[in-house]
């Protein structure tokens, strides 16, 4: 049988907390779980619910539901087979993926490697446009399905791309497929969890490489829950098990997801016992939530990763001392306290304690609280006078940019002062033109459990996150050399050089690494987060 | 009365367009990268980038947006929204809830507020006209944000009266709750309109006359001065259903309700141009027809108001 685990892993304090958990559920052991049961869980209204076009949270909820990945990752975040049989490489370029025989369709098609080879070609292909298209990158021949448009967002149209179908995918028969690699990448196995790699059936194309009108109201997967009936948009989405499903079974009978436009509804929602789950527990009773839930309030290890960002293309930030200086004035334990209410860690590396490799203070005495030699190494690096902080004003980051600035100002004798831009992306736009904007807010959610997620995006010179101009070839390098490392332990052993070298250049402040903070109602057990705070719904029970 | 009609139609259709037309300029100029605002935090790749901004003509010039949108609505199109929801499927699930919401509001609202201003104005000075004043001041005073969640928290939460939330296909049992709340700042002033008023008439010569011809003070009141008192209260409610309707943005976001509301401020937020016009542009229609409305009504109710 199937082993599925998603899980709740890795650091002290949070072992702790699942143990209260456990405790207080074991209490709960007269009441019988009921299989029979539908239980609710909240979610936001989702963008898209085709694999290659979903990268939010409540879209990758419900898709979880119904599809079944090639790879789940167990307690350790190790990527174990789950609809694969077996994914192999003896070069880390070619990699055989074998399914497991007897996985269907809800609509009774079989899983076949066509029905994988097709998915991702469809995600690939640029005119698509699908939000995931980057996850196939790294397969050879992506390049020929993307296009540029002649004149930059001019009149004329890009014209269409040489090629349709990725070159890398392979069928070898009806249940094996090759993926070559336009480079060695070791982490590739850890990669197929995401969203993005779950397989189409034929049913969702209405023609080759065009997907069915309609198929997203009631997308058609290879999971343990089938779609009851569609998409009702803005109100809710039902799913019931499937009953021809092959691996572990789910201990209740459906679920219905129910769509929020606000949390704090969801939240009264959860007290009130009208609602099962609420993954996240708004910001305004994180407070509350232990004394209004008891222990049905839960934590969780979340892959987030905040930090503040320099703009290194600037003078005054140019220097790495000046950096460290900074990073040695912020109290990252007093704002977590007396901003987030402890439902944050501080963070003194580059990379998230959810991923295998990481090591504890990589950032060293820059990340220690340090007033006296913040102040002394400033003045002799010659920093800044004035400090600006810019943050998206539509984020929450107030309360703890103002923190941080206040901070500066008593700690270093300069002057700070937070800047909110109305959204994101209005901050990343100036960030871009390099206009003058400070320091700013960024943050990180990996996309599957690598330590490279992490280095690559953020810190490489060519890295899609890398909106601060940080470029260190040596850093590339052993960033890349990791990639191509034979098996994992020695592409650890490369990243954790790179991030030694992140230590030494601080192009970032760490400043936290996130929690899943989540509530349910009385009539569920056995809740848990993933990573990707994904509800674990082959784990959890109703009590009858 | 036919003429005034015409005419008030032919206001409203410009109206119609100026508003649509400075909403949309407001919307384009306060656009700075929608792409980016419905992805989130996540850069999006340059292709995809490139494809949804020829789909949704992103590259063009404002006027040449509005023109496509303006096309599309004499097709009987309200054109997509960027998540790629045909517009018109939006309004259509929209507006019911909305509808329901703020009609139940206002009814609420009139009915408590016009027999309590009545009362308290026929009682003027008693313990039930200083209770009243007091009560709305209080309503009055708080927001409809404090007030919401409050209400929510006493009476969904902790007595449990009515759910907590309403949902996508609330019952009536289930909208009393969110109707109150957003009825709550109506009630305080259809209230006190009421009250102004009938003090006011209740001094008038005609009362006067008619309770010298003997008439009963049931008949004196019911007829004589109501119908009277009215004229004020009944503008201000014509007016305050297209303002609930609008104004419905908190409320149903703390009672999870999918309305118009909703609808707009993640209109916003995404900077999802077509999506705030499309429901923008009905509001007008409501405001310009809920006037119309008053002011035929004014004519009803006192034949010395009529416009010719």
């Amino acid at each position: 049988m199937q082993v599925r685990r998603f899980a709740a892993l890795a650091a002290l304090p949070v072992v702790t907390s699942l143990g209260l958990v456990a405790c207080g559920q074991s209490g709960d052991d007269a009441s019988e779980s009921n299989p029979s049961a539908i239980v609710s869980i909240e979610i936001a209204e989702p963008q898209h619910l085709v694999p290659t076009n979903t990268n939010e949270t409540s879209g990758s909820q419900v898709l979880a539901a119904l599809f079944t990945p090639l790879v789940s990752y167990d307690e350790a975040n190790k990527p174990v087979e789950d609809a694969a049989e077996s994914i192999t490489s003896t070069d880390n370029t070619v990699w055989t993926i074998k399914l497991k025989d007897g996985y269907t369709f809800h609509n009774g098609e079989k899983v076949t490697a066509d029905s994988y080879i097709n998915a991702w070609n469809y995600g690939a292909y640029a005119p698509n446009a699908q939000g995931n298209s980057y996850f196939f990158e790294k397969i050879a021949g992506y390049a020929d399905l993307q296009s540029t448009d002649p004149d930059d967002d001019g009149p004329q149209k890009a014209p269409a791309p040489k090629a349709n179908k990725l070159s890398g995918l392979a069928k070898v028969d009806e249940l094996t497929f090759t993926v070559t690699l336009g480079a060695p990448y070791v982490d590739f196995k850890t990669m197929l969890g995401y969203t993005a790699f779950y397989p189409l059936p034929a049913a969702a194309f209405s023609s080759e490489g065009v997907l069915a009108e309609g198929y997203e109201e009631a997308p058609i997967g290879n999971g343990a829950f089938k779609m009851n009936g569609t998409w009702q948009h803005d109100a809710k989405i039902e799913v019931a098990v499937y009953d021809a499903f092959p691996g572990e079974k789910p201990k209740i009978a459906g679920v219905e997801f129910r769509i929020y436009q606000q949390l704090t509804a969801a939240y009264a929602d959860v007290q009130s016992d009208n609602l099962d789950v609420l993954r996240t527990i708004p910001t305004e009773n994180i407070t509350t939530a232990p004394t209004d839930l008891g222990d049905r309030y839960a934590t969780s290890p979340a892959s987030t990763f905040q930090f503040l960002a320099f703009p290194t293309f600037q003078p005054d930030f140019a220097k790495p001392e000046v950096r460290k200086a900074i990073s040695m004035a912020i109290d990252r334990d007093e704002i977590i306290k007396s901003v987030f209410k402890n439902s944050q860690q501080s963070a003194r590396s580059f990379v998230s304690p959810v991923v295998g490799g990481y090591r504890e203070d990589t950032c060293g005495a820059s990340c220690q609280f340090n007033a006296a030699n913040a102040k002394t190494a400033y003045t002799a690096a010659g920093g800044p006078a004035t400090i600006k902080i810019s943050y998206n004003g539509d984020g929450g980051h107030k309360d703890w940019v103002d923190a941080t600035c206040n901070q500066l100002k008593t700690n270093l004798g300069i002057q700070c002062t937070g800047v909110a831009e109305p959204k994101f992306a209005d901050l990343l736009s100036k960030v871009e033109k390099k206009q003058d904007v400070g320091m700013f807010r960024m943050g990180w959610v990996m996309d599957y459990p690598s330590m490279e997620n992490y280095l690559g995006p953020i810190f490489t010179t060519k890295g899609s996150s890398n909106y601060y101009g940080y470029s260190n070839p040596e850093f590339d390098a052993l960033v890349a050399e990791g990639t191509k490392a034979a098996d994992e332990d020695a592409a650890i052993a490369k990243y954790q050089a790179a991030e030694d070298i992140l230590a030494v250049d601080m192009p970032v402040i760490p400043l936290r690494f996130g929690q899943n903070n989540f509530g349910y109602s009385t009539k569920v057990r056995n809740v848990e987060l993933d990573l990707f705070q994904r509800i674990d719904l082959h784990k959890i029970e109703a009590v009858s | 009365m036919i003429r005034y009609l015409v005419r008030r139609l032919l206001q409203g259709v410009l109206t119609f367009f100026g508003a649509t037309f400075v909403v949309y300029a407001l919307m384009f100029a306060n656009q700075n990268d929608p792409l980016q605002a419905l992805a989130g935090e996540r850069p999006i790749s340059d292709s995809v980038r490139q494809t949804l901004t020829e789909r949704y003509h992103l590259n063009e010039p404002f006027i040449v947006q509005y023109g496509y949108y303006m096309r599309g609505i004499f097709q009987g199109d309200f054109g997509t929204s960027l998540t790629n929801r045909p517009i018109s499927e939006l309004l259509e699930n929209a507006w019911p809830n909305t509808a329901r919401l703020a009609v139940m509001a206002v009814i609420f609202a009139a009915l408590i507020g016009i027999v309590a201003g009545v009362v308290a104005g026929i009682r003027r000075t008693g313990i039930f006209d200083h209770t009243t004043l007091i009560v709305t001041l209080v309503l009055i005073s708080i927001p409809i944000v404090v007030l919401a969640p409050l209400m929510q928290l006493f009476f969904g939460v902790e007595l449990r009266w009515f759910p907590a939330t309403a949902g996508a296909d609330p019952d009536f049992y289930a909208l009393m709750l969110p109707a109150m709340v957003l009825g709550a700042g109506s009630l305080a002033t259809y209230s006190r309109l009421t009250r102004t008023s009938v003090v006011e008439n209740l001094r008038a010569d005609y009362v006067r006359t008619a309770k010298a011809k003997g008439l009963t003070r049931n008949r004196v009141i019911g007829v004589h001065v109501l119908r009277n008192s009215l004229i004020p209260v009944i503008t201000y409610i014509g007016v305050d259903l297209g303002g609930l309707m609008a104004g419905a943005i908190v409320t149903e976001g703390v009672f999870n309700i999918p309305g118009v509301g909703s609808q707009l401020f993640r209109g916003i937020t995404t900077e999802d141009g077509p999506l705030v016009v499309g429901f923008v542009s009905i509001l007008v229609i409501i405001f310009i027809l809920a006037n119309l409305i008053v002011d035929l009504l004014y004519a009803v109710l006192d034949p010395r108001i009529r416009y010719e």
